[in-house]
């Protein structure tokens, strides 16, 4: 049962910006909103994730097998792009932790709500999410890699990568993914100077709600252990025998049993339907702040560039004069765009979470009334069976 | 610093009078002169787990809220009190049970039949039932609530000055015996200058204090003076009850329920006064052991009848039991063990004539070493539901936090109304915790220690055996010395002989007696015993899964009322 994220549409872009653009890339030819990560396969210690996704014209559906590798490959061409101005101001989908079998402890803890549960479904979930991201944001769905990395039936990133790409790649990924705050630098606008410290202090709860939740679940899990640990205990306690005290109270011995056995399974219900919702849900509004945390950051660094900029222009001496002129105009046009580009990305991100959230909690809530719906009929049908008919022996035990 | 004016120091009372324990009259033997058990046969009686703080016997004015029906919302038992004993205000729902008619042996009831005592509880069809097996209208509820603190003394101050070193040392002495019963724990600080002894004894509610519970009485028996009536007793007066009827020779082979374990680390924190949650836990798991003590006692016909219960029960004054040394943890196993042990190192083979008290001990030592496995699976299980609880607070919290930091109000909103469920959700996984241990925990512990008792009465049973064995080769010996006698030709020593041969027959026929009889008496409280055991495990399960119906059914409200709040998010 696979949820389906809803798919985010980010706001048209003022015509200025997509300016640069010559080139008319290709629409994507999937419908982002049905792109789902319908299982991972384990091989070792090598996961494949099965991706599913549906053809806009309608005709049918891609079935791609794909591995983290690949994963990583398309976030890291995202993350070089060429003729997308401002990109720097762009708040890119955050991919998920790397998730191994038998990972470490550090990975383990680094993955949090999505390492918990018997299978693999939050994760695989985590990562359809993470495409729908892609494929509905309007600059980065135009991506080749994003097409290749859908449908094409070879996996993109096993593909020989050029030598002079890979550095600049490593470069722009070293200058993309830099996350340290750079708490120094005044911001010349307020916007942005409210925005850094509300996604500063958001940063920094996200994370605290979404440990504590895994801590819920997790404790969650162990009662469903010791329910069954004393199910089966209860077990070893019926013993067969003619004697009458005895055999009523196997009976009984049976009887919790079988209750903690429902137990077990209401208490692992309610753990997976934690994960599923509002675990996921709190998982992504983490990811989705540190994203913009390190988009705020990079734009920082552009402003810091543009002071310095200017300050080499102010005392260049005449023979570089016009050089250094040069270089702070282009600095600014830089850093106008990539605020013109952030600003609007941080609207986008804003609607997206607000979304996520909304669709986690009504999610969370529906599923936790239709458990606890089930389980009190579970425990009425036992306590019927405990009184048996209303004149007779007594109930059936 | 001015220390107060120093009382008279020479003659300190000693803080508690260490009264004998007035040993009550001791009931007729009830095995043999009694002729209650005959006339009157009081059949059923019947105990109401009741542990309200207020108003005990009132009738539930409550309408009766079909426990079964769902979306009927909580139970409206009119005693749904929140903060404490919110487990038992349910307990007034039915216990289904066996028609026990059938298969009781003549004499005493099956007790353990756990109705409520109102009439009002007609309606359901379990009600009914219980109509058709009472047919007497004796009956005994005993209840024990309003644990309260009571303290004993002001705070003391003591000081010495101008006093010289000898004398000091030896007012020391002095004051140190006077206060040893009491002050075990107590570390008092004093300060000795050359010539000045500062004592200071802050004893305030500490030490001093000890722990009051009511018990209230309700019955028609005619042995009581009163239909209801309490007094009030102290842990020390449950467990003097339990020693006085187990040393009783009439009660040999009874399986006597034991009280609650003595706790210094428990009973220290209350005393000195901590009202964090642990105290209070220990206050209320010891208010309801004592309670279900009491009620197994009175449901137990022959204990019902021993004037030490009744004693308990009515007196308002109970003389101090001084001789509880016995009664910790350890000393009952001990006791216990040292019983059993009777059972399995015997010097000479017994020969059974049926087999039924060897596998009947077997099975009772089985059962034992099970109850405890699970008991010590529970008790994982209700502290991990604890740690959900703690768990479940903290997140609270964050969400709080997330909530008041959040632009878009209706997100905010919504994630501070999620913070108040959650924390409704701690009290739910909270009152859980109670139901897994006072239900299931208790329920195991109380059976370990039971069945304890029950192979100490097979090791009774055994030692009344080896008494009436020794009684016979001793009679062999006094007679093969009258024989000797005889041989010798000393008539001046045979009459003597002749005595002791005369007296050691009666004792030898006593001591028959004595094992058949109580063989015949372990025999009966085994069986007995095994069907209550079945009907209190059947009533308390019955009672967990009403709580764990309840608490679904709240849950259910809870997020109900959540839903439309995360849907207005926009």
């Amino acid at each position: 049962m696979m949820e389906e994220e809803e798919a985010e549409e980010s706001p048209p872009l003022s015509p200025s910006v997509i300016e640069g653009t010559e080139e008319v890339t290709p629409p994507l030819s999937v419908s982002p909103s049905t792109i789902r990560v319908t299982e991972a396969a384990q091989d070792g210690e090598l996961l494949t994730f099965i991706i599913v996704s549906q053809k806009l014209s309608g005709t049918g559906e891609y079935h791609v097998d794909r591995t983290y590798e690949d994963f990583d490959w398309l976030q890291q061409h995202l993350f070089s792009l060429e003729d997308v101005p401002g990109i720097q101001g762009i708040i890119f989908p955050p991919l998920p932790a790397r998730a191994q079998q038998n990972a470490p402890v550090k990975l383990v803890r680094q993955l949090g709500l999505l390492a918990t549960g018997e299978t693999w479904t939050p994760y695989c979930r985590a990562l359809g999410a993470y495409l729908q991201q892609v494929a509905g944001h309007s600059l980065l769905s135009r991506t080749q890699h994003l097409e290749t990395f859908l449908t094409s039936p070879e996996p993109p990133g096993r593909q020989k990568v050029k030598k002079g790409l890979f550095n600049r790649l490593s470069q722009a990924v070293e200058g993309i993914r830099k996350g340290r705050p750079h708490q120094g630098t005044e911001d010349v606008d307020d916007f942005f100077r409210t925005e850094r410290e509300h996604n500063l202090s958001l940063t920094g709860l996200s994370r605290a709600a979404a440990e504590r939740f895994l801590e819920v679940v997790q404790t969650e899990q162990k009662i469903a252990v010791a329910c069954g640990h004393f199910a089966a205990s209860l077990q070893l306690c019926v013993e067969a025998g003619d004697d009458p005290g005895q055999e009523t109270f196997s009976k009984m011995c049976v009887k919790i049993s079988e209750i903690m056995e429902s137990m077990k399974k209401n208490v692992q219900k309610v753990a997976e339907n934690d994960v599923t919702t509002l675990g996921l849900g709190l998982d992504l509004e983490c990811r989705y702040q540190e994203a913009e945390k390190e988009m705020l950051f990079r734009r920082t660094c552009k402003l810091v560039e543009l002071e310095t900029a200017s300050r080499n222009a102010e005392r260049a001496k005449p023979l570089k004069k016009a050089a250094m002129d040069g270089d702070q105009k282009a600095a600014e046009k830089d850093f106008e765009q990539v605020s013109v580009v952030a600003k609007q990305e941080v609207a986008r991100v804003q609607r997206a979470r607000v979304a996520v959230l909304r669709q986690a909690l009504v999610r969370w809530c529906e599923l936790q009334i239709l458990t606890a719906t089930s389980s009190a009929e579970q425990w009425n049908q036992q306590l019927l069976a405990f009184r048996g008919p209303a004149r007779g022996p007594g109930p059936s035990s | 610093m001015n220390p107060p004016p120093f009382p008279d120091t020479a003659e300190q009372e000693p803080v508690f009078s260490d009264m004998r324990d007035g040993d009550s009259d001791e009931g007729e033997d009830i095995f043999l002169g009694s002729s209650k058990t005959g006339a009157e046969s009081p059949s059923v009686p019947q105990l109401n787990i009741k542990a309200e703080t207020t108003d005990l016997f009132a009738e539930q004015a409550s309408s009766t809220a079909p426990t079964v029906g769902l979306g009927t919302g909580g139970s409206s038992n009119g005693v749904q009190s929140d903060d404490d004993n919110d487990l038992f205000s349910d307990a007034h729902v039915e216990l289904p049970t066996e028609n026990a008619s059938s298969s009781t042996p003549s004499g005493p009831r099956p007790a353990a039949t756990f109705i409520p005592g109102t009439a009002d509880m007609q309606t359901k069809s379990m009600e009914q039932l219980e109509e058709e097996e009472a047919k007497d209208t004796f009956d005994v509820d005993v209840a024990v609530t309003n644990p309260e603190k009571v303290g004993q003394f002001t705070p003391i101050h003591f000081s010495l000055h101008n006093v010289s070193h000898y004398q000091s040392s030896t007012i020391k002495f002095n004051l140190y015996l006077c206060f040893n019963n009491v002050l075990n724990n107590a570390i008092i600080p004093f300060h000795h200058y050359n010539w000045k002894l500062y004592l200071f004894l802050s004893a305030g509610d500490g030490m001093h204090a000890f722990m009051a519970y009511r018990v209230s009485t309700k019955s028609t028996l005619p042995v009581f003076r009163n239909k209801e009536f309490s007094v009030k007793r102290r842990f020390s007066d449950f467990l003097g009850l339990y020693e006085k009827l187990s040393i009783k020779q009439s009660l040999q082979g009874c399986i006597i329920p034991s009280p609650p374990e003595k706790s210094v680390v428990g009973m220290t924190k209350v005393k000195v006064g901590k009202d964090d949650s642990s105290s209070v836990e220990f206050v209320e798991r010891r208010r309801a052991a004592l309670e279900r003590y009491l009620q197994r006692i009175v449901a137990h016909s022959v204990l019902l009848q021993d004037p030490d219960v009744r004693e308990f029960l009515e007196r308002d004054e109970l003389p101090r039991a001084v001789n509880t040394q016995a009664l910790s943890g350890a000393g009952f196993l001990k006791m216990i063990n040292k019983a059993s042990d009777a059972v399995n190192k015997m010097t000479i083979k017994m020969n059974e004539s049926d087999t039924w008290f060897e596998d009947k001990f077997q099975e009772v030592e089985n059962e034992e070493q099970q109850l405890r496995k699970l008991h010590i699976v529970v008790d994982s299980l209700v502290n991990h539901r604890k740690e959900l609880c703690g768990n479940t607070a903290v997140f609270a919290k964050s969400m709080a936090m997330l909530g008041n930091s959040e632009d878009n109000t209706a997100l905010s909103r919504a994630l501070s109304q999620l913070a108040e469920v959650e924390d409704k959700m701690e009290q739910l996984h909270h009152d859980q915790a109670a139901s897994d241990f006072f239900i299931l925990a208790e329920l195991l512990a109380d059976y370990v220690r039971l069945l304890g008792t029950v192979r100490g009465c097979f090791g009774q049973r055994m030692r009344a055996w080896q008494r009436w064995q020794e009684a016979q080769s001793t009679l062999q010996r006094k007679r093969e010395a009258e024989a000797k006698l005889l041989w010798a030709n000393k008539p001046d020593k045979l009459q003597q002989a002749k005595e002791d041969i005369t007296e050691w027959e009666s004792r030898v026929t006593q001591y028959e007696r004595d094992f058949d009889r109580i063989s015949v008496t372990v025999r009966k409280e085994v069986l007995q015993f095994e069907k209550e055991k079945a009907k209190d495990f059947k009533f308390q399960i019955y009672k967990y899964l009403e709580t764990m119906l309840q608490s679904q059914q709240r849950l259910i409200k809870f997020w109900e009322a959540f839903l439309p709040e995360a849907k207005a998010i926009a």
